[in-house]
């Protein structure tokens, strides 16, 4: 045994890796939420290499975070998650001293992302947006008239009408906490409600119109809207305006439109954090820093149509942009807007349980 | 000279080798076993042990010292309790377990004609064919799957060629079904059906077959008197090798089925993921185990039995 042991260690050390010291920003993303050229122009000038790495869904990247050594140094979790993220102790506090590029920010929006995030401490709004309804135009003019009603959670919540969509295709996003709040929003209930029993009767009406769902996924509906794969989908404002614009380009005939449903619609904030076990934490900030950078903004928003909290570069945002009530909504809209909720443990559980139970029936 | 000074360093290595030998040849597969399968086990054991909290790892740690320096382990059983509790769990794994019956079933009868075609075929052709069955490896595993998106999907491969022959009229929706689920399992788990079986039927003694020719068989009987119960440990290696992935397969589910695809893959995620409750995920994936390694001694037990008996 002991023969055993000494040649395993002898073996362990012919094949450990060599542990190079590395000088590079390792940067977690969501999938398509970048201007193409940012990364590029980040490292011209600041001379740091970029391994830019993206995901999409906030579970994924919380398990990361929560299991530590990700080897990630900025990441994009949403506020609500952020919250039980602070908590768990994932975030370093930010050294604002380094982040001149602060004086850009809309005092507004960061006070709203602060309900999450006392005094902004550990993290800055990347992005913002709202879960809302994306529809193929044509699609839906066929098969409803022109009564459709495009402007409402009607669209996908009335079983009588998702029932005649369902033929082209109905997906609803794979993100519980914000499907169930827009359900509840729709029955007449506070869609921030953390009770048992609110929870259900929202996941009663998401049961009524399961059957005409295709499926529930968080990313793929892009380009399937896109292509014409399927033809309504509950999803988030920037992805649908993408699927507009991949769809223009295909030029297939198909046309995608984005709506805030005049009921109202969960507003998130997509924040910019330092996780505490990251090697470059200097480099980190330099990176914020530079996603607050007034030009550098605006030109993420014009490529990816996300609304930003960046008041500086509101005037290199395109007009088209500006002026798109899905992406800025006017004041009458913004009243209607909640905040997605911080959930505890049971309620986690009791979401999570209804959720499986509206997807499988079980 | 040089020759002369170099050849006592390499007798002392081939030295070396002789007399640890046995060592080496035991010990690598062992170790591996230690680290790979034996150490992460462990881990996943003491995690499901333990309680959910929101911390980094998000779980409590089951041994505690006391101010007096006595060490406290805390087992939380509430954990497996929780899984007989919520009819979920045990709906999952069944529907696992006859997800992965069937499809180990179909992958059998796709692959048995393919692998006595090959075992039959003439020596150089069943390189190439055997080649052929195991290219597509070279390919990401991701990939081919992505690839049955493409095929299936409502305007994709097989429905436009439906629509144009107007066979359909309207296209058909395979995608996001258990049809699409069992389509991409049956493609993906072939060659792992196909290999086994291939290496036993290429073994058997051509005697055999013509003695079973020479005393009147026909070859549907001799297929079904010789050579089919022949090639019964090559369907058990076969079976074995495509079921016990199958069950726990998270991927083809996730990308090729619906959302009522209910796996035990798909739950143990939605613990691990959306609930954040990583002592129940482990109990999810220890029970996992149990049913499976039961089912697979009981299996070895009554095949060694049965090579005992005939011996």
């Amino acid at each position: 045994m002991k023969k055993l042991l000494s040649m395993t260690a002898l073996l362990a050390l012919a094949i450990s890796p060599v542990l190079a010291a590395e000088k590079v920003l390792h940067v977690y993303n969501w999938s398509d939420y970048i201007a193409e050229d940012t990364i590029e122009k980040f490292t011209a000038e600041t001379g740091i290499e970029v391994t830019y790495d993206v995901y999409d869904s906030n579970e994924v990247l919380e398990a990361k975070m929560l299991a530590g050594s990700s080897g990630y140094d900025v990441v994009t979790p949403s506020a609500d998650f952020m919250n039980r993220q602070i908590a768990a102790g994932v975030y370093v506090k930010l050294d604002k001293s380094k982040l001149p590029n602060l004086k850009n920010m809309d005092a507004g929006l960061m006070k709203q992302a602060a309900v999450f995030d006392p005094d902004n401490a550990h993290a800055v709004v990347y992005m913002w947006g709202t879960t809302g309804i994306g529809y193929n135009t044509k699609a839906i003019a066929e098969r409803l008239g022109d009564s459709a009603p495009t402007d409402s959670w009607d669209l996908v919540f009335d079983p009588a009408i998702a029932a005649k969509l369902a033929d082209c295709g109905i997906s609803f996003l794979d993100a519980p906490t914000e499907l169930l709040a827009a359900a509840m929003n729709y029955v007449g209930l506070d869609p921030r409600s953390t009770k048992k029993a609110d929870l259900e009767k929202g996941a009663e009406l998401l049961t009524a119109v399961r059957p005409h769902i295709r499926y529930f996924h968080s990313s793929q509906y892009i380009s399937d809207l896109a292509n014409g794969d399927i033809c309504v989908s509950v999803g988030w404002s920037g992805d649908i305006f993408q699927a507009r614009d991949r769809a223009g380009e295909a030029d297939k005939g198909v046309e995608v439109s984005y709506v805030i449903p005049k009921e109202g619609a969960t507003q998130w904030f997509d924040m910019l954090a330092i996780p505490v076990d990251s090697k470059n934490k200097d480099a980190a900030h330099a990176y914020i820093n530079f996603m607050m950078d007034a030009q550098i903004t605006a030109n993420n928003t014009n490529y990816v149509w996300y609304a930003n909290a960046n008041r500086a570069s509101m005037p290199m945002v395109e007009e088209e942009i500006k002026e798109d009530p899905g992406i800025f909504p006017p004041l009458d809209v913004q009243a209607k807007l909640w905040s997605a909720q911080v959930y505890n443990k049971r309620t986690d559980r009791v979401m999570t349980r209804l959720w499986t139970k509206i997807q499988t029936g079980k | 000279m040089t020759g002369a000074q170099a050849a006592p360093p390499l007798t002392k290595t081939l030295k070396f080798i002789g007399a640890h030998g046995r060592a080496l040849v035991i010990g690598v597969p062992m170790w591996w076993l230690i680290v790979f399968f034996l150490i992460p086990f462990a881990v996943v054991a003491k995690i499901s042990f333990s309680e959910a909290v929101i911390a980094r790892p998000p779980y409590t740690s089951l041994i505690e010292w006391t101010g007096e320096g006595a060490m406290l382990l805390k087992l939380n059983f509430s954990n497996y309790a929780y899984l007989i509790e919520d009819s979920l769990y045990i709906l999952a794994y069944w529907s696992s377990i006859k997800v992965a019956f069937f499809s180990t079933v179909a992958t059998l009868i796709v692959a048995y004609p393919m692998a006595y075609y090959i075992a039959r075929a003439p020596e150089r052709r069943r390189n190439v064919l055997l080649m052929l069955i195991i290219l597509p490896f070279w390919t990401s595993f991701l990939l081919r799957v992505y690839a049955w998106i493409g095929i299936l999907k409502g305007n994709g491969i097989v429905n436009n060629i439906l629509l144009s022959l107007g066979i359909t009229s309207e296209p058909i929706v395979m995608l996001q079904t258990n049809f699409a689920v069992y389509v991409g399992i049956v493609y993906t788990y072939l060659p792992f059906m196909i290999l086994p079986l291939f290496t036993n039927l290429v073994k058997l003694d051509n005697d055999l077959l013509e003695a079973s020719s020479d005393l009147g068989a026909r070859p549907m009987a001799t297929f079904f008197k010789i050579t089919l119960p022949l090639s019964i440990p090559g369907m058990i290696a076969g079976s074995m090798l495509v079921f016990i992935p199958v069950i726990g397969e998270f991927v083809i589910p996730a990308l090729l089925g619906g959302p009522d695809t209910l796996m035990i893959g798909k739950v143990l995620w939605s613990e691990f993921f959306s609930n954040r409750d990583w002592p129940v995920a482990s109990a999810v994936a220890i029970v996992m185990l149990v049913l499976l390694v039961i089912p697979i001694m009981l299996l070895r037990n009554a095949q060694a039995a049965s090579a005992e008996g005939s011996s």
